[in-house]
């Protein structure tokens, strides 16, 4: 019998996946928390929408378009939409066994399963990082992933006008996206100064030749934002929002390279929206909970062939390393050979190898382009809420390292409950451990047994039956 | 101005007319759209707050994906529903949240 490979997530990486799985001869279930394929990449308006030219919201929909279809429509392949895998347990012998929630989003009667299978690879993606400030936690403060989804995913526009500030290239189709869907977007503000986002991108010229479909794609969106007379600033950040009860105003000053505050450059800019982001966090709860080791404490660690240190278990896309769509998909097809029983001195193979690789320094590149800088805490005054869910702020956070129940991060946590709240540290997470290193060592921000909210009730029943298990019975 | 949805009429997807269904808010009605969520409804309607956090501050959408949980709701009953991941259904009775009515 053919090996069965599970895939959780279905973005570019898993999409990839489930593909070189099947390519390998592997029989595949691909699950995803959504109801459509695509990941936030791709991500697909509503069936109910009736899209005829989705499209024309993306980059590369048509291989997105082919290898969806591929995929989903292969007679090997059992697609899992509105699924989330809310824990993986660990085994004796081979990869976890999958315990996954199939209905709507949280609700209340989802049926449980659990697959056992002969190869896993995990591809859930992340979301962005967003750096506190004053009054980020005011309504109408969006991440700049949520103004995207917003937008390609139910065509809404989250305000009007917005304000787009935070760091890296994703700044720049976050703004394409809410000027194609009609908002007026006052400016993007880069934080790193010009400077520093001249040297990452220049250097290794070659290297930006290679990925020319990538780095077309961003000069496209400059192309926009000029066309629309949207200026792009460098070296600027939003450091403080005001408001009653909702964002009304953002105040943005000039930035040194290390992002400290350069004095009396605020400017205060009235916005009904605000977009931010800092960059991106893995989402690593499942590969953490598979036992799988981290690469410095911030991703999945794989091999050559996208091998976590789990035996059966492969990891693919961004919980390796933020590198963006292109490298995701060759991650995944790669894991997915791999966890299929592909042949890794198959030619084919060592041709993703290569892609992978160069997608990777692409991704090198942007990240010296676009680093944070270690002076961000400076934009904090003690009553900023760093715990968005607890609302910890940062005067309690600092307290609490410093006193009594100093030295370790867990004391930390537990006494000021930061993390402890409903987003169990998604958010809060890197930050804290950030703003306690070197005060309070020790825990795992990334360690979340419950990867996804299950109902007592849920818990209580017992999993339903599924095909994988009638036949390993057999 | 405020959060508003693309008019379907010129949307550059193709979009079919719009099927309209209604949902009620802590008994209020509010008009959406089928294929939105429910956070997608609430915010097209001009509403951004629909959850207190434990001091009593509003909260509304910020991630949007379904990672932070700022956009909690009560569903047809069921507590603690991401109003950004659930699509929302016409005759859903929606209820606010705040953390501290526990």
């Amino acid at each position: 019998m053919s090996r069965h490979v599970v895939v959780v997530g279905s973005g570019p990486a898993g999409l990839g996946a489930a593909a070189g799985a099947l390519r390998a001869g592997a029989r595949v279930t691909l699950l995803d928390a959504a109801e459509d394929p695509g990941g936030q990449y791709h991500r697909m308006p509503p069936a109910a929408f009736g899209a005829a030219r989705p499209g024309r919201l993306h980059h590369g929909w048509r291989g997105f378009e082919r290898l969806r279809d591929r995929v989903l429509g292969h007679p090997r392949c059992a697609w899992w939409p509105e699924s989330a895998v809310w824990s993986v347990d660990r085994t004796e012998q081979g990869p976890p066994h999958v315990h996954v929630l199939r209905g709507e989003a949280d609700g209340a009667g989802r049926e449980r399963h659990v697959l056992r299978p002969d190869g896993l690879v995990l591809a859930p993606g992340a979301h962005d990082r967003v750096l506190p400030f004053p009054g980020w936690e005011l309504p109408g403060v969006y991440t700049a992933g949520a103004a995207q989804a917003l937008a390609k995913g139910e065509r809404l526009v989250v305000g009007d006008p917005v304000l787009i500030a935070g760091s890296g290239p994703f700044l720049l189709p976050v703004a394409a996206s809410l000027i194609e869907a009609g908002a007026t977007v006052l400016e993007v503000l880069e934080a790193n100064p010009a400077a520093t986002v001249a040297r990452g991108w220049a250097a290794r010229p070659w290297e930006l030749a290679a990925q020319a479909g990538k780095a077309g794609e961003l000069a496209g969106y400059a192309g926009l934002l000029a066309r629309h007379r949207v200026p792009y600033r460098t070296g600027r950040a939003v450091i403080e929002a005001r408001g009653d009860g909702r964002v009304e105003e953002a105040v943005t000053a000039r930035l040194h390279h290390d992002w400290s505050v350069v004095p009396g450059t605020e400017r205060t800019v009235p916005v009904d929206a605000l977009c931010v982001t800092h960059g991106f966090s893995p989402q690593l709860e499942l590969p953490v909970a598979a036992g799988c080791r981290l690469r410095g404490g911030a991703f999945t660690d794989v091999d050559d062939d996208q091998r976590t240190s789990v035996p059966g278990v492969y990891a693919a896309g961004e919980i390796t390393g933020i590198a963006g769509a292109p490298a995701a998909r060759t991650e995944g097809l790669l894991a997915g050979w791999a966890a299929g029983g592909g042949d890794p001195g198959d030619r084919a193979a060592a041709a993703l190898r290569r892609r992978r690789d160069r997608a990777r320094a692409f991704a090198g590149r942007l990240a010296a382009a676009h680093p944070v800088g270690a002076a961000w805490p400076g934009w904090l005054r003690p009553d900023t809420i760093v715990c968005r869910c607890e609302e910890t702020d940062y005067g309690t956070l600092l307290h609490a390292a410093d006193g009594a129940a100093a030295g370790s991060a867990r004391a930390v946590r537990l006494g000021t409950r930061a993390g402890l709240g409903p987003c169990q540290a998604r958010v809060c997470g890197p930050t804290v451990a950030e703003l306690l290193r070197g005060r309070a060592g020790g825990g795992d921000p990334h360690r979340r047994p419950v990867a996804q909210p299950i109902r007592l009730g849920e818990l209580a029943n017992p999993p339903v039956d599924t095909p994988d298990k009638k036949e390993s019975a057999r | 101005m405020s959060a508003r949805l693309v008019p379907a009429a010129g949307d550059r997807t193709g979009r079919r007319p719009d099927v309209p269904l209604r949902i009620t808010v802590d008994g209020e009605p509010v008009d959406g759209v089928a294929g939105q969520t429910l956070a997608g409804v609430l915010l097209a309607a001009g509403r951004r707050t629909w959850r207190r956090g434990p001091s009593g501050a509003p909260r509304g959408v910020f991630c949007g994906i379904g990672a932070c949980f700022d956009c909690l709701l009560t569903v047809n009953g069921v507590r603690d529903v991401r109003a950004c991941r659930r699509r929302a259904r016409d005759g859903d009775a929606v209820a606010t949240q705040s953390r501290d009515a526990r």
